[in-house]
């Protein structure tokens, strides 16, 4: 089987990089770009040929009470195409950014064990393992951020990271409580017990959980270090963070745990459905009256995980079809929103749009792709962001909570304002710009141009066919309370 | 129960300490503390009533053991919460070459 | 050796040429029986480390850089990680799983038994080690009153 290959292909890199690398980054960037194009093959034919079947694989051979089994099912094919699809295009970008911030070949050792942790969450089916490879992952993070070596940097690294190990703990205390109730740590096999625990046990255990990977995921009350976290960081890995982090490790864990072990208990389903609504409006309004272009873009990624957020809590089948395609299309189009915020600092050295202008002429390529960007975003069709959040808002009038559409319908507004603005000041400014300080190069405009198209392209998956191939497995998987557990324990 | 009672009592601490301190040092401290006691926690789930350790040895007759995997698991979360305060020092170093001062309060250049 | 502007004083440098080597055979036999007795892969490194670390701390860190040699230790750190995952992927060629147990499993009790188990011991160990004197290494090195980089 191919399931061990997610994990070491990209760990074998990191670790060859830092042997074989010398003073020039040319070795790193062969090795990363091999690590990061096989993945992607090997993830788009898992996807079709898998066919929405679940594989398992033992590691070591061990069976099941004992060991530690990997689980690929319709959920996970999808999201290791979108990490490694991600992840693909940041590092064809990062080779010119890096190389203009005088960096070297650590970067990219760092990058390729952020992608490990991330495949380790994914196609994990115990617990224990998931954690450490979230911290896997979540170490690099708070590394990366830091990369750049400024004032601003440091502090939002540090501000993440002591709130990133809060969270680590709170979620290890949740882990000791479900392993003492039901003495089992693989996920299928806690499952079948959960029912025969005491409720409020699950409660309790399930906020101590929303706490810790609420805090990964951006959640309201739990936002606080991600506009400078993102803001600060270098751009491929504000993109990286923004488009697969906080996805992969907050949503796609609270996923399996909420979903898959604990039956989707109705007071959670309600939480989130509040959770995500003060989200969707709360940091739409915030992120109107930024002046930072990536300050911006950060708030409105907390906006639009609060649409995720209420498209699980809805709990029917539409409303969990539109979550998952909206997680899919958001990190698409916010990738290519935070590789044009980058090429524009590379070109002009700030952030800041009150000093920015018409920059049409001088970057061709980065003002029509943002504005792709920033049309999918705001739920124009035919791109893909109108499609997700139409299946959304169409799922909350049918289960008869219409506050919650008309607010996400504001929610839709306020961001569409949000992207007027900047395009508005960052890229259709008064003054023409005429001098750049460094041309961007085709390695940085393939990807913007890549994530473009694919902005365009991703919209035709709700075709009938194509859907019930792709989308239609992950929502089976996330629904069917039993059929995880069935699927994992029947081999 | 006085001893799970005493865990979370030392979380505690570790959450005052987070809250109330301005030094950058005392923070990383109050984060290990924290850490410590969710290792405490693990190891008491493990206890079962008169057990001997979980070793093999030779010779000896084989009685009830204490549950040893909670007992890798604390061990793969002490590495971790190791790899995390080396992280949180190499930072804390940098905030200090950069901004001159220990005192949390003063580090707020990103704001809004 | 003995520069007493660097270090502590002469009586710690002497004892530390003695007691290191005591150290490091604590060390080796935690890594070793770490499918006998407690400690294994994990602890023993920490005790490696403290080795080293007691020769940088004994002798200053201008004297340990010219005695010994930081790359060839950071070249063994990624070697060793390096050959822990191809243990993992000789599993996939010989016996069809990763990780998987494929040495002889010799009689309980005895040092060579439990098929790969020492060998993974080894080389977490030797990692664990370097990862962590090159981490206390590295932050020693950052002064205080340079504004530098990375």
């Amino acid at each position: 089987m191919i399931l061990p290959y997610y994990i070491t292909i990209p760990l074998l890199s990191a670790f060859l990089i830092s042997l074989i690398a010398g003073k020039k980054d040319k070795w790193a960037i062969l090795l990363s770009t091999t690590a990061g194009a096989s993945m992607l093959i090997l993830s788009i034919y898992s996807l079709i040929a898998q066919n929405g079947e679940t594989f398992i694989y033992k590691m070591g051979f061990w069976s099941l009470p004992v060991g530690i089994v990997l689980v690929q099912d319709g959920l996970a094919c999808l999201m290791l195409v979108l990490v490694s699809l991600i992840s693909f295009t940041s590092l064809i970008y990062s080779v010119q950014y890096i190389r203009h911030m005088d960096r070297n070949w650590k970067y990219y050792a760092l990058f390729m064990l952020l992608v490990t942790g991330m495949n380790g969450v994914i196609i994990t089916g115990d617990l224990f393992n998931l954690f450490v490879f979230m911290e896997i992952a979540l170490l690099s993070a708070f590394a990366l951020v830091a990369y750049g070596g400024q004032a601003e940097e440091y502090e939002a690294a540090f501000k993440y990271a002591v709130m990133g190990a809060l969270s680590s703990t709170l979620v290890l205390i949740g882990i000791a409580i479900l392993y003492s109730a039901t003495s089992t740590l693989t996920m299928a096999k806690m499952a079948e017990k959960v029912p025969t625990l005491d409720p409020r046990l699950i409660y309790w255990v399930g906020g101590l959980f929303l706490a810790g990977f609420g805090l990964k995921a951006a959640i309201m009350p739990f936002h606080a270090w991600l506009p400078d976290a993102h803001s600060s960081a270098p751009a491929p890995i504000s993109s990286m963070l923004s488009g697969v982090l906080i996805k992969v490790l907050g949503i796609y864990a609270m996923i399996r745990l909420y979903f898959n072990v604990f039956g989707a208990p109705h007071l959670y389903m309600n939480v989130f459905m509040v959770l995500g609504a003060i989200s969707i409006i709360l940091s739409g309004l915030l992120s109107i009256v930024q002046w930072d272009m990536k300050r911006l873009l950060a708030y409105s990624s907390i906006s639009q995980i609060g649409y995720i957020l209420v498209g699980l809590g809805i709990g029917t089948p539409l409303g969990i079809l539109g979550a998952v395609f909206h997680l899919f299309s958001h990190a698409i189009f916010k990738s290519l929103l935070f590789y044009n915020a980058g090429a524009v600092e590379m070109a002009l050295g700030t952030r800041d749009m009150r000093k920015m202008g018409s920059l049409v002429h001088a970057l061709p390529v980065t003002s029509a792709t943002s504005l792709v960007g920033g049309l999918a975003i705001s739920g124009i069709p035919p791109f893909n962001g109108f499609i997700s959040k139409l299946i959304i808002i169409i799922a909350l009038i049918k289960a008869g909570a219409p506050v919650y559409a008309i607010l996400a319908v504001i929610g839709s507004i306020l961001t569409l304002g949000a992207i007027m603005k900047m395009q508005r000041f960052g890229f259709r400014g008064e003054t023409e710009i005429s001098k750049i300080s460094e041309k961007i190069g085709w390695p940085m405009q393939t990807s913007m141009v890549l994530l473009a198209l694919l902005c365009l392209l991703t919209g035709l998956m709700m075709l009938p066919g194509i859907r019930e191939s792709i989308l239609d497995p992950v929502v089976k998987v996330i629904v069917d309370h039993h059929q995880y557990m069935q699927l994992v324990l029947g081999r | 129960m006085t001893l799970y009672l005493m865990c979370f009592a030392l979380f505690l601490v570790g959450v005052y300490g987070l809250l109330t301190k301005r030094d950058l040092i005392k923070l990383i401290l109050s984060i290990a503390i924290m850490g410590y006691s969710v290792n405490l926690l693990l190891i008491l789930f493990a206890y079962k009533k008169d057990a001997v350790f979980p070793i093999l040895l030779k010779g000896t007759v084989q009685g009830t053991m204490v549950d040893p995997l909670p007992q890798a698991l604390v061990l793969t979360s002490i590495v971790i919460e190791l790899g995390t305060t080396a992280l949180l020092v190499a930072l804390a170093i940098r905030l200090v070459q950069k901004f001159k001062t220990f005192d949390i309060t003063k580090i707020r250049r990103l704001f809004g | 050796m003995n520069n007493p502007k660097q270090g502590m004083t002469l009586i710690v440098k002497t004892v530390t040429r003695v007691t290191v080597w005591l150290i490091v055979l604590y060390g080796i036999y935690l890594i070793l029986h770490g499918h006998l007795t407690p400690g294994g892969g994990f602890g023993g490194g920490v005790i490696l480390a403290l080795a080293f670390l007691n020769i940088m701390l004994a002798y200053g860190r201008e004297t340990t850089q010219k005695w010994l040699n930081i790359k060839f230790l950071e070249d063994i750190e990624a070697v060793s990680a390096t050959l822990f995952l191809f243990m993992g992927l000789l599993g996939i060629a010989l016996g069809g799983h990763f990780l998987i147990n494929f040495l002889p499993k010799g009689s309980p009790h005895s040092l060579l038994s439990a098929g790969n188990i020492p060998i993974l011991n080894v080389l977490i160990g030797v990692k664990v080690a370097m990862s962590l004197f090159l981490v206390v290494w590295v932050l020693a090195g950052l002064h205080e009153e340079e504004g530098g980089q990375s």
